[in-house]
């Protein structure tokens, strides 16, 4: 390489629009002779809907439409489609606005067309629906319960499926075997994803060429149109353009396909002007997929050595009232397939059962299934240290999967490529000076404060994946990506990307990557995505995959550019192609840098053909489809340090040290910020934050006055550093960064104050790890132990 | 609704326009002005994604009605750089990458803006502290807070230069 701009803390190209507030969200766009929607959305958790007035709606002046359930049945568009079946899978119809009955708070009942966004708000409140309203059932487990209100009629008992992994007889038989075994009984609660930009949708209808273009916050713009145009709207998919430009943040919640997308879509064609959509908050908290929210029993199985032989997890995943795209997929082959961790766990059992109750649908959140898999194993794995009197950090070392293991088959499918975890272990406790800091724990608890220090030594398997494998897992879709790399008559390149930035830094990241090959400033360079207008068919962002799968795609596609430009100089030049080397972006003959063609000059002789190679066509743009021979497996160890106040049950997050190995860096200062944004977000989970239902149904954190986002005081400067093994399978060797951070922090806060309030004789709590838990927990602890 | 006219002063050019009483300030700035730098994230005043500099001080847009505005000094995100130089505070964020989405980038901007005027030597907690009316996702604080840092140490450089 000549440049070196891979591995370059380089500042993102995208920045100065962002800084300068002239970036462009879908709220901020607005087209000629727009209406605004607003949605009316059932206040009852399960109801039938016996009629709705619109009169009054429809007589306010400025109001143009009221959209009701029926108008969309009778416009021939379907309900939104799930995107990973599963053995047994209920898939219930799921209307974009509810026909007859609502089935969680803020399912949309009716739609509001008016001239403006106050307008239409008024006018929503002015639409008259006649509620009935049916039991109802919150909670995974009442939702089981014999007799429990029926969410759905074609779904008894509220089972959407039930699904297992690993060897159940072997794993018994590992029990019946054990030295020891420890169980643990854990609600992974309920989170929202909060990306901080409120989803928008924006849709336009050209009647005379009948198509529509969507501006929509989307992860994945292809999916999107895909869904929306082959499955929900039946319209030819290439009818629809769906454009996503800045976007504020998603965390997985702009994956999904939504009803308001199908609204505005319709209301546009309907109406013939543009139709624009943008969530409140309270309606964010209301109708944008939510995470986690597992009640799951585990047990681990240790011989006499203190190794493990077995693990058995049960567990009960609430997918909600409805399946949103990928909700299957979660909490079944992102969740079981993780719970081997880092650790040579020879018997594995999981079985999980999918649950249907009368709450917003749950899909993927930041980590999607693996951090719910990581606390579980990482939590079991303390409580075990812990009843056997090891130290937690040494029986992890102990029981770790060892370098010359690798490749390494799970018993739970998966088949390990790479990993050497001892490395990023020991980085991890000097970083945080492991020895002292139970020094100054023993001495500070003599002191009567309560100190914590939490491990978590997780795995990811992410950058998803042979489409092959993924497709025989139940995948609805491929997991290949794409990218085009255009080079104009004057030099420019331009890359086109499946994969989609909505805060990743792919405008800088992927032209760090063409840089390096073509030997070129930044630039030179323009990184396009967001807009299936423009863009090859991409799978788009979610899991970790756009460097691995994304930024693979990008150099296969840009080193063919470079193959056709050696051709071409080998031809001006008058030499043979082998006899050229590509050194600070010109071909030059080996031995005589004199004898050299600059990439500008082949750019433009090859639009212009004039002297050309005969057997050569014209034109300088390669594309490639890039998919991968295995998932990537980033892994780490992240270590907390709490103090946990007696008296308050508050808990301060003192230190936090992360050492993660994603491979070589592209960019270490946006790999640092994904690993600290996730970091943020899993210590949210361990400390702070929980979306809570009322049994019935009712949701109680519907806005930020209820739902604890963690705020820059809750939070320390984090400690980062890393090792490196390299993706074995793709050309850059990289593998995924975004979710790591999310997938280890909430274990290893939550083991913090675990630790911490182990003199009070305290083994487990639930999070969200809040002060009034923890107050609660200490005084109820045994007096005798807290006196030790 | 009847409509009231609203005069006031952003980013040193003044607008007037007719807004119903009820008309959030902020809605006035992105719809009525078309000054879209300035964001809503949340419908409670919690999130500080509005913030903007309204009389000096640092205010979340949404928690006043454009008619509370009239006859007031804004000055928005679009207003921060000058002749096309970044201000130090945006310098900072793009140095130290405190930003990733961008969404709720500019009202850091603003409320920085004022941290820094009130405070322009502050420590790490302080500048924690001060920042609870601002909520970001990607970042987790961590860079947000060295790019503040940066902010105070590239103004009072200048300052120390000026005072020489």
């Amino acid at each position: 390489m000549d440049k070196g701009f891979v591995g370059q803390a380089v500042k993102r190209k995208e920045d100065p629009r962002f800084l300068t507030g002239t970036g462009s969200y879908v709220d901020d766009l607005n087209l000629a002779g727009q209406v605004h929607a607003a949605m009316v959305r059932s206040p009852f958790a399960h109801a039938d809907i016996r009629s709705i007035d619109p009169s009054k709606a429809l007589a306010l002046p400025g109001v143009v439409a009221v959209i009701v359930g029926q108008d969309l049945v009778d416009a021939g568009i379907n309900g939104l489609p799930v995107g990973w079946l599963l053995d047994g899978l209920k898939t219930p119809d799921h209307p974009s606005i509810a026909v007859g009955r609502a089935r969680h708070v803020g399912e949309i009942v009716a739609a509001v067309i008016a001239e403006d966004r106050y307008l239409a708000e008024d006018a929503a409140g002015l639409v008259e629906v006649d509620y009935g309203t049916l039991p109802s059932v919150a909670d995974v487990s009442d939702a089981l319960k014999p007799g429990a209100p029926t969410v759905h009629d074609d779904a008894p008992g509220n089972i959407c499926f039930e699904w297992s992994i690993g060897d159940k007889d072997a794993t018994d038989a590992a029990f019946a075997e054990a030295a020891q075994t420890v169980s643990l009984t854990l609600r992974n609660q309920r989170l929202v994803a909060n990306a901080i930009e409120p989803r928008a949708s924006l849709a336009q209808f050209n009647a005379g060429t009948e198509e529509y273009t969507l501006y929509t916050t989307s992860q994945n713009p292809h999916v999107h149109r895909l869904l929306l145009a082959a499955f929900i709207l039946g319209i030819p998919e290439h009818k629809l353009r769906v454009i996503s430009p800045d976007i504020g943040g998603g965390f997985g919640s702009k994956i999904f396909n939504y009803p308001e997308e199908v609204i505005v879509l319709h209301a546009a064609r309907k109406l013939k002007r543009p139709v624009k959509w943008t969530a409140k908050r309270s309606e964010s908290f209301l109708s944008d997929s939510q995470g986690r929210d597992h009640a799951t029993e585990a047990e681990l199985a240790v011989d006499g050595s203190g190794r493990v032989t077995g693990l058995r997890v049960k567990t009960l995943a609430a997918m909600g009232a409805y399946l949103t795209t990928f909700a299957p997929a979660v909490p079944t082959y992102l969740y079981g397939t993780l719970m081997s961790g880092q650790y040579a766990l020879p018997n594995i059992y999981c079985e999980v059962t999918g649950v249907f109750s009368h709450t917003v649908p749950v899909d993927a959140y930041r980590g999607a299934g693996r951090p719910e898999a990581t606390f579980l194993v990482e939590r079991i794995m303390d409580r075990m240290a812990q009843t056997l009197g090891e130290d937690p950090a040494e029986f992890r070392r102990k029981n770790f999967i060892g370098k010359d293991q690798f490749p390494y088959q799970t018993p739970v499918a998966l088949s390990y490529d790479s990993g050497d975890y001892e490395p990023a272990l020991d980085r991890a406790l000097e970083m945080v000076d492991y020895r002292q800091f139970r020094q100054d724990q023993a001495e500070a608890r003599r002191q009567g404060r309560y100190l914590g220090l939490g491990l978590s030594s997780y795995i990811e398997a992410c950058g998803l994946a042979p489409s092959a494998v993924v497709g025989s897992l139940g995948a609805q879709a491929g997991q290949w990506e794409s990218s085009l790399v255009r080079v104009a008559p004057t030099g420019i390149i331009e890359v086109f990307t499946g994969s989609h930035s909505h805060g990743q830094g792919h405008e800088t990241a992927f032209a760090q990557i063409v840089a390096d090959e073509l030997g070129v400033e930044l630039d030179a360079i323009e990184i396009v995505h967001g807009d299936t207008g423009k863009v090859p068919f991409g799978w788009g962002t979610y899991g970790s995959r756009s460097a691995a799968v994304g930024g693979s795609a990008v150099v296969t596609a840009v080193r063919k550019v470079r193959d056709k430009a050696q051709k071409i100089a080998a031809h001006l030049l008058e030499a043979r192609e082998e006899d050229l080397e590509y050194v600070s972006g010109q071909f030059q003959v080996k031995g005589s840098p004199d004898q050299a063609v600059s990439f500008g000059d082949i750019a433009l002789q090859a639009h212009l053909a004039h002297n050309y190679p005969e057997d050569l066509e014209p034109g300088l743009e390669a594309s490639a489809f890039y998919d991968p021979s295995n998932f990537v497996y980033p892994f780490g160890t992240h270590i907390a340090v709490v103090e946990v106040s007696p008296e308050t049950g508050a808990t301060k997050l003192l230190r936090y040290v992360a050492v993660d190995d994603c491979g070589p860096l592209i960019n270490p200062l946006i790999v640092a910020g994904q690993v600290h944004g996730g970091i943020a977000q899993g210590a949210g989970q361990a400390l702070l934050e929980h979306a809570v239902y009322e049994s019935d149904g009712q949701f109680l954190t519907g806005s930020y006055l209820d739902y604890a986002v963690p705020r820059a005081e809750h939070l320390p400067s984090f400690e980062t550093d890393h090792t490196f093994t390299p993706s074995p399978h793709n050309p850059l060797g990289v593998k995924g960064i975004g979710e790591a951070g999310t997938i280890a922090s909430s274990a290893a806060v939550a083991n913090a104050v675990i630790d911490a309030l182990s003199p009070f004789g305290i083994t487990h709590l639930d999070m969200p790890l809040s002060s009034q838990r923890v107050w609660r927990a200490i005084r109820d602890a045994q007096p005798a132990a807290a006196a030790d | 609704m009847d409509k009231v006219s609203v005069t006031l002063t952003v980013n040193g050019q003044s607008y007037s326009r007719e807004v119903e009483p009820r008309t959030l300030l902020v809605h006035l700035i992105r719809e009525g002005l078309g000054l879209t730098g300035t964001h809503v994230g949340c419908d409670t005043s919690s999130c500080g994604s509005c913030t903007v500099i309204v009389d000096g001080l640092a205010v979340k847009s949404c928690t006043l009605l454009a008619v509370q505005a009239d006859g007031s000094e804004i000055t928005t995100v679009e207003g921060l750089a000058s002749n096309g130089e970044l201000h130090p505070i945006q310098e900072g964020f793009w140095e130290m990458h405190g930003l990733q989405c961008g969404f709720c980038t500019p009202g850091f901007l603003m409320a920085s803006l004022q941290l820094l005027e009130r405070n322009p030597d502050p420590s790490e907690e302080e500048i924690r502290h001060e920042l609870e009316g601002n909520y970001c996702r990607c970042t987790g604080y961590h860079n947000i807070v060295r790019a503040i840092r940066y902010a105070a140490d590239k103004l009072s450089a200048a300052e120390a230069v000026a005072g020489d």
